[in-house]
């Protein structure tokens, strides 16, 4: 019997078996999203292809496509104009089109920034003064207030999609940024209070305290050393923040059209000559689950800790 | 560095009275120690000096200025946390630092400043070190640098030796001791440790249920304890107690305790009430085979040099104070009698000591 290995540590069998299951599942979750970027790298032909080409010459098509608008034009034409300038005229002229101007892909994408980074800051922001606030100070109704904050979550948000709707018209702040950040920093807000706040019960008063002795108002403590500490759980509140405001579909479609249109609702509109564009509609999905991923993989290791966060005390 | 006087004050938490009115003068470069079980209201006074508490009523002056309802940021005054609450974001140069940059002081002043803290502490070779990193002693000196960098006119303390192991809190207390007697700074200091009260302190104030009992000298808190409380609290153990089923008069100078005569001082009070208590401490009790109350030995605790016996007695576990020589077995028949007139009458009515020729 091997006696060297600690009792609380697993066998190297279950070690084997975890990393299999996990194998498994990851390669079940990764196919999708291959078969998506490897279509965003096919040209359109070989997307539609049956059977489906798993090995195929890559073509930046999909993401020509995605960034121009085209228009399809007779041989005579296109032999009549001077040679392309660039390898993207090239590629779209031997499908027979010419390039009429950009797509409105890159504006749909900066809405998604803006909307996205903007109601992530103001959740998180607003949402670690009011957990500090309610972690701290003696608020009255403090439980019932809590509660009605985590109560706007016990239904889904567009359950309540039609009162907004006719509020947003009547406000008008239908297709605007600043109505898309709002809402979307309504709806998060409450996930961000109850996460912050349980971060901010977690770092002792003294702290700031301390920074109050030495000179500092409250507000001032809180900035220099309350909030220092909690980056752990503004991590996490902001990668769940984030992951809900860029992913918001049903709201997007229902309140934007053309200023202020985040690029969900628009990338399955992406629609080529004869049928839905698949290759760009896939180079448009590769490039939407980028910012995520990388704001993901940035603060990865303080979502581990902030997901783990108080179930076991340092 | 500034007198601290604190004037009738008072806080309640909800129904809840924390300190009770309570008055104070602690000296200028006083090291003054505020001592009681937890829950007697000590903390919340120093905190209420420290500006981190509003007093419900009453008044607090540092020096000649009312601080009562100032914030803590305006009062110019250091505590120094149980916890130490150094901020674990920054490395010990810039805790240090913390304070100096609210105040405005130029780089080069911080930097000085910091320096000549860090070198009096003896923690100038950690400067640049992170707070996680150091040991529980260090972080000690950099909670107590950063206190002594902003030269306030006053340092609170709570109970900043009581997460550190036994042998280091000795050493700490040494250099708290000297580091007080170098700077003279007035200290208001935290603690429910009767040895690192007794072994810090130029005043003691005892304090229970939310009020101060007695403001003095160590030896005097010792020695001439003005409650029942302070004196069953301090020392170690406490103080013994019998109960007197008489009044006493003045000038009396023996009671009868279950039928049996004691002497004690001469009395220069009387008693309120009919039920008094005979307090004698451990060390003035003595075992021997032939008089004094009877009883058989209960329990026996070596202190090194000392000897510790409980004794069962018809009147309850007495303590004795007894010197490593006397040899006793378990269940081991004894008598117990005073050693000298050091005997302290309480009074069953107020928990007073009563004015005697040993305690005026």
């Amino acid at each position: 019997m091997d006696t060297s290995r600690s009792y609380l540590e697993p066998s190297s069998f279950s070690k084997k078996m975890a990393a299999a299951i996990i194998i498994v599942y990851a390669v079940i979750t990764l196919i999708p999203i291959s078969w998506m970027v490897m279509t965003s790298f096919k040209n359109v032909d070989s997307a539609i292809s049956y059977p489906p080409e798993v090995l195929f010459e890559p073509s930046l098509e999909g993401y020509v496509n995605l960034f121009t608008n085209r228009s399809r034009q007779s041989q005579e034409y296109l032999d009549s104009l001077p040679p392309p300038e660039n390898w993207y005229e090239e590629l779209v002229r031997s499908r027979e089109m010419v390039i009429t101007g950009p797509s409105k892909f890159l504006g749909r994408y900066s809405n998604s920034m803006i909307i996205g980074f903007g109601s992530t800051f103001a959740s998180v922001f607003l949402g670690a003064l009011a957990a500090y606030a309610f972690s701290r100070f003696r608020v009255p109704l403090k439980d019932d207030l809590l509660f009605f904050i985590l109560s706007t979550r016990m239904f889904p948000p567009i359950a309540v999609a039609v009162p907004i709707f006719i509020m947003y018209r009547k406000l008008g702040l239908g297709d605007t940024h600043l109505g898309m950040i709002i809402l979307y920093t309504v709806v998060n807000l409450s996930l961000a209070v109850w996460l912050l706040k349980g971060f901010m019960d977690e770092i002792p008063k003294e702290y700031e305290e301390a920074a109050m002795i030495d000179g500092y108002s409250r507000l001032q403590a809180f900035f220099k050393v309350v909030l220092p500490q909690a980056m752990t759980g503004i991590a996490a509140t902001a990668i769940f923040c984030m992951i809900f405001s860029w992913n918001e579909y049903a709201f997007a479609v229902l309140l934007t059209q053309f200023n202020a249109q985040t690029a969900p609702p628009f990338i399955p509109t992406i629609i080529g000559e004869g049928g839905l564009d698949w290759p760009a509609i896939g180079a448009g999905t590769t490039l939407f689950l980028l910012p995520v991923m990388i704001f993901t993989i940035i603060l990865r290791k303080h979502l581990l800790r902030g997901i783990t966060f108080g179930a076991v005390r340092k | 560095m500034s007198q601290i006087k604190i004037v009738n004050l008072q806080k309640s938490f909800g129904d809840f009275t924390a300190v009770k009115n309570s008055n104070l003068t602690i000296n200028d470069k006083e090291f003054f120690v505020l001592l009681g079980p937890s829950g007697c209201g000590k903390t919340t006074t120093l905190r209420m000096i420290a500006g981190l508490e509003l007093p419900t009523s009453g008044e607090i002056y540092l020096g000649d200025e009312e601080v009562g309802m100032l914030r803590a940021s305006e009062r110019d005054i250091a505590f120094v946390f149980q916890l130490f609450a150094l901020y674990p974001h920054m490395n010990v140069r810039n805790n240090l630092s913390f304070p100096l940059k609210m105040q405005g002081y130029k780089k080069s002043d911080i930097k000085n400043r910091v320096e000549e803290a860090a070198k009096l502490l003896r923690i100038d070779h950690i400067l640049n070190s992170n707070i996680s990193s150091l040991s529980g002693g260090d972080r000690q000196r950099v909670a107590l640098g950063r206190a002594l960098v902003r030269r306030p006119k006053a340092f609170l303390m709570d109970e900043p030796l009581g997460t550190l192991d036994a042998e280091f809190r000795e050493l700490m207390c040494l250099e708290l001791k000297k580091l007080h007697l170098d700077i003279g700074a007035t200290t208001v200091y935290v603690t429910h440790d009767q040895l690192e009260a007794m072994s810090l302190a130029d005043r003691i104030a005892v304090m229970d249920g939310g009020e101060i009992l007695q403001a003095d000298e160590p030896n005097i808190i010792y020695n001439k304890p003005k409650t029942k409380f302070v004196a069953s609290f301090i020392g170690s153990p406490g103080m013994n107690f019998f109960e007197v089923n008489e009044g006493i008069s003045k000038d009396q100078s023996f009671v009868n305790i279950e039928g049996a005569k004691f002497d004690i001082p001469k009395q220069l009070e009387e008693s309120k009430g009919s039920k008094n208590f005979f307090g004698i401490r451990p060390e003035n009790l003595t075992l021997n085979n032939n008089e004094g109350l009877k009883g058989s030995v209960f329990g026996v605790e070596y202190l090194g040099s000392r000897k510790i016996i409980t004794v069962k007695t018809s009147l309850g576990e007495i303590k004795v104070k007894t010197d490593i020589s006397v040899d006793v077995k378990l269940n081991e028949n004894v008598q117990v009698k005073p050693s000298n007139n050091n005997i302290i009458i309480f009074d069953g009515a107020t928990d007073k000591s009563l004015n005697s020729e040993f305690i005026k």
